[in-house]
């Protein structure tokens, strides 16, 4: 009788936690409700089903449990009632994957006017890049980067000089227009992931990968990296601030492009990758792993690093 | 319409081949350590699975610590945390449980289940334990190499498997993991040709495949899929061992590393995922399929009724098992991957749903007009259904490709795979130790200590997953060693952070109660007899208990009937043995 008891109170205790707990979704901030709306039809379907058998389960468990004189039914098979189950099964199915793959097809399909963002993710960084006036991004190598050409730009394509470069800074972007997010790696396997968007990709070194989406509310929110990329992985945060029009044109005019950038790093120290020497050679050298290099990455970086690798160091 | 049990009465076909004269052991050393004996090799098997899946256990108690309560440990640093839950996940997934399933339980019972001597190639069925035995070896000793083990995560992304911003990876962590694995899948292969030659050629007279046991079934079509899906886990370790060792890149693009360029230039990392996941996504079911199969026959035998349609079970088996081979890249829908094919699939996946719903039905409605006795095996296989259910439905978010993009990545996603094939698959083995500890030993488990395990393990394993969605469902990563200040989640989560820690200590001890019941019943369990829950299988009707080598004696079996003849009507008896001819006479052997 316990089992019975307690496979009920399981069944209604699991939707009672989902209806009542305090733990939900953030609040959306981007046009991929059409996510959420498929994930509240899938809760129900499936929701259904679990009560549906662990209820059956109870049923069962309390009607035909041994008792002195039960005797077991003999029916090996049932095709009706097999047939059935299937094909009900079939339609709950189709029922979730239906919308799923609808709303799949607006996600692979990037609309015509769509402006494009540039993510460049690093061991633990992200830095971003803008189309300047041309409304163009440059083409860009992993080979040439450099200390004062951190992204990579490429230096002979004329579409990228005026490219607005954001080096481990904030990400604007104007509320209420679609763009794609273009998600470039120069090391390891990253994500670029905001709750509040509901979308997400992965960062792959050696190509670029994309998703978009149209920003439905100001505010700030935070970037995380949601695919493993080494021990500094989850001090791996940036900031997305979602602008009205007036407030992000104000933004663009104070960033600068990379051909300004590249003008002044003769004179100025650009925050690139190298300071002295080699830090991975050191770290290697001492054997002390992984944690060392992230040390002297905090070195290299100065205050903005040194908030994330003593945080991480705690 | 009841057709499945057909052959009453039919001819026997005659015997093809002679009884085999096996190889006998000569001393202590041949009997109990070089054995030969399928049944000796699966007792080392499972010793050693469960020996270094204790060292996982271990690994899960501090990973919760951090989790819980992080920032109070400070054994448990970045580095250390991130090879703990690499070493967790690997050991789980195919040291522990693929170890377990088809060495452990395909040793002892195939050969015992289709009613032969033994496996056919005894000789490589001893190597496949002992190079199984050199990966686990190989394993464990990477805590003690320089740098200590990887820290990788268990899928073992490059680049920064073996890249120095991972722990191992430039030092000896990723080179050990990579032997073991290479390792493995040797001695997997010696022992998988085994399994699957012994179920074709080694069956018993009568034992036709359509009357073999679903555990058979499920074992068998396990074994096929990891022949299968094994070589591509080979051929992706060989070749990243390449890429840390010889400087190829197979995986490897141009990389710029902590500000310096790397010589490597041209590989593809989503190359690795393909490879990594055409074996990954079989190895889920590699190891669901032996459960699938055995807790088939534990609800049949302890329910005393007919499992409900065989045939269609059988199916399943075989579509489950053909469809994971279409399936591996819905773990990478947000790979960066061309993404029209999550189109493809994020629907074969769908598809797998329904032969996988077909299975469940099939389970309750077992249950359904049955005679339940609640003996510690039917509360495990019960308990297999509702986490097995419950992780099969939140595979149905994950598997549709635009419902994964949020939750790919988050603790959504470590609920639902420790549900679906932590928690279930280990209900599973449960209840199959409860169920044929007594023909391995003589001697049945202890009934208290096994409660107690039981319902610890049970409730605290769901209070530990099942809110646990809700963690990835408001947005928390993955693999995170600590989430810190997070604009958008609740402070409230730490307290269910905890709670779950707590919960994860509490079923962790529940096994070592386990455990000392294994140790204590070994001597003073109530004596079983030869065929304690009066099953109708081959494995119970042996002349002793526990089977010596060579299992029958004089006489092989011979078989008459399918392996759910429970409670049939007019029959004497509610079970008739496989290897009785007539309903109404009970042979002498099945008398306990």
């Amino acid at each position: 009788m316990a089992v019975v008891v307690i496979l009920v109170l399981l069944a209604v205790g699991s939707v009672l936690f989902h209806l009542l707990s305090p733990w939900w979704w953030t609040p959306i901030a981007s046009n991929w409700n059409y996510i959420d709306n498929t994930i509240t039809i899938t809760f129900w379907i499936t929701g259904i089903a679990f009560t549906a058998v662990v209820l059956f389960m109870a049923y069962c468990v309390l009607r035909f449990r041994h008792r002195p004189g039960n005797t077991a039914a003999y029916e090996p098979e049932n095709r009706r009632l097999e047939g059935w189950l299937a094909t009900g099964t079939t339609f709950g199915v189709a029922a979730m994957l239906a919308p799923g793959l609808f709303v799949w097809n607006q996600f692979v399909t990037v609309p015509q006017d769509a402006s494009e963002v540039e993510v460049i993710g690093q061991q633990w960084l992200w830095s971003f890049r803008l189309p300047g006036a041309d409304g163009k991004l440059g083409t860009t190598e992993t080979r040439d980067i450099a200390p004062e050409n951190s992204l990579g730009v490429n230096r002979d394509d004329a579409a990228g000089q005026d490219d607005i470069i954001i080096e481990g800074g904030e990400l604007h972007l104007p509320v209420g227009k679609p763009v794609k997010m273009l998600l470039r790696s120069v090391d390891v396997l990253h994500d670029f992931y905001v709750p509040e968007f509901r979308a997400k990709m992965d960062m792959v070194p050696g190509m670029i990968t994309y998703f978009w989406l149209t920003p439905t509310r100001t505010g700030t929110f935070e970037i995380l990296c949601a695919e493993l990329c080494g021990v500094g992985h989850p001090q791996m945060r940036g900031t997305v601030v979602v602008d009205t029009e007036e407030d992000y044109q104000a933004w663009l005019a104070e960033q600068q492009t990379f051909s300004q950038l590249s003008a002044s790093s003769e004179t100025r120290a650009i925050p690139g990758r190298v300071c002295s020497g080699s830090p991975s050679g050191i770290a290697t050298e001492q054997g002390t792993g992984a944690f060392a290099l992230f040390e002297e990455e905090r070195k290299c970086f100065g205050p903005a690093a040194t908030t994330v690798a003593a945080s991480a160091a705690q | 319409m009841v057709d499945v049990r057909s052959g009453i009465g039919e001819a026997l076909p005659p015997p093809e081949v002679e009884d085999v004269e096996l190889y006998h052991p000569h001393s202590w050393w041949t009997r109990y350590v070089f054995s030969q004996d399928a049944k000796i090799i699966a007792i080392q098997y499972g010793t050693t699975a469960i020996a270094i899946g204790m060292v996982a256990l271990v690994l899960s108690w501090l990973i919760r610590l951090q989790l819980g309560f992080p920032g109070t440990f400070e054994l448990i640093d970045a580095e250390r945390y991130y090879q703990f839950i690499t070493m967790h996940g690997m050991i789980m997934v195919i040291y522990l449980l693929t170890a377990l399933f088809l060495g452990g339980f395909g040793n002892y019972l195939i050969p015992l289940m289709v009613g032969a001597r033994d496996m056919v190639f005894p000789y490589a069925n001893m190597l496949s334990y002992w190079i199984y035995l050199l990966a686990v070896i190989v394993l464990a000793a990477s805590f003690f190499t320089p740098g200590g083990p990887t820290g990788a995560g268990w899928t073992l992304y490059p680049p920064q498997a073996v890249l120095s911003g991972t722990p191992g990876g430039r030092d000896w962590g990723i080179i050990m993991m990579l032997s073991s694995l290479i390792i493995f899948v040797i001695g997997f292969t010696m022992g998988g040709l085994n399994y699957v030659v012994t179920v074709l050629q080694g069956r018993a007279r009568g034992m036709t495949l359509m009357r073999l046991p679903l555990t058979v079934w499920g074992i068998f079509t396990a074994t096929v899929m990891a022949l299968l899906a094994f070589p591509a886990l080979f051929v992706a370790c060989v070749m990243m061992l390449f890429d840390r060792l010889l400087g190829t890149s197979f995986f490897m693009p141009a990389i710029v590393e902590m500000g310096e360029q790397l010589q490597y230039g041209g590989g593809s990392p989503i190359l690795f995922q393909h490879l990594f996941w055409f074996f990954g996504h079989p190895e889920v079911y590699i190891v669901a399929l032996p459960a699938f199969g055995i807790v088939s026959d534990l609800i049949s035998t302890h329910a005393r009724k007919n499992i409900f349609g065989y045939r269609m079970m059988v199916w399943a088996i075989v579509i489950i098992g053909g469809l994971s081979f279409i399936v591996w890249a819905h773990h990478m829908y947000v790979s960066g991957m061309n993404p029209y094919f999550g189109f493809f699939f994020a629907t074969t996946t769908l598809i797998i749903a329904v032969p996988t719903a077909i299975k469940v039905y099939n389970w309750v409605l077992t249950l359904w007009r049955g005679n339940i006795h609640l003996t510690l095996p039917m509360l495990f296989a019960l308990a297999f259904i509702v986490t097995f259910v419950n992780g099969g439905l939140t595979g149905l978010f994950l598997g549709n490709v635009v419902v994964d993009v949020p939750l790919s990545d988050t603790m959504f996603v470590v609920a639902h795979f420790h549900m679906v094939m932590g928690v279930a698959p280990i209900m599973v083995i449960f209840g199959a130790i409860y169920h044929w500890y007594p023909k391995i030993t003589g001697r049945m488990l202890n009934e208290a200590m096994g409660q107690i395990h039981f319902w610890v393990t049970f409730i605290g394993a769901y209070a530990i997953f099942f809110p646990m969605h809700y963690l990835g469902l408001i947005g928390v990563p993955r693999r995170y060693h600590e989430l810190g200040e997070a604009s958008f989640v609740t402070t409230s989560i730490a307290e269910l952070n905890a709670f779950i820690s707590v919960m994860a200590l509490l079923v962790g001890a529940a096994q070592i109660v386990f455990l000392f019941n294994l140790a204590w019943s070994l001597r003073h369990g109530r004596e079983a007899g030869g065929n304690p829950w009066r099953a109708t299988t081959l494995e119970w009707q042996t002349p002793e208990t526990p089977p010596p080598h060579g299992n029958w004696g004089n006489e092989l079996p011979v078989v008459y009937r399918w392996a759910y003849d429970y409670s049939v009507p007019g029959a004497p008896e509610d079970f008739i043995p496989q290897n009785q001819p007539t309903p109404g006479r009970l042979s002498h052997e099945t008398v306990s």
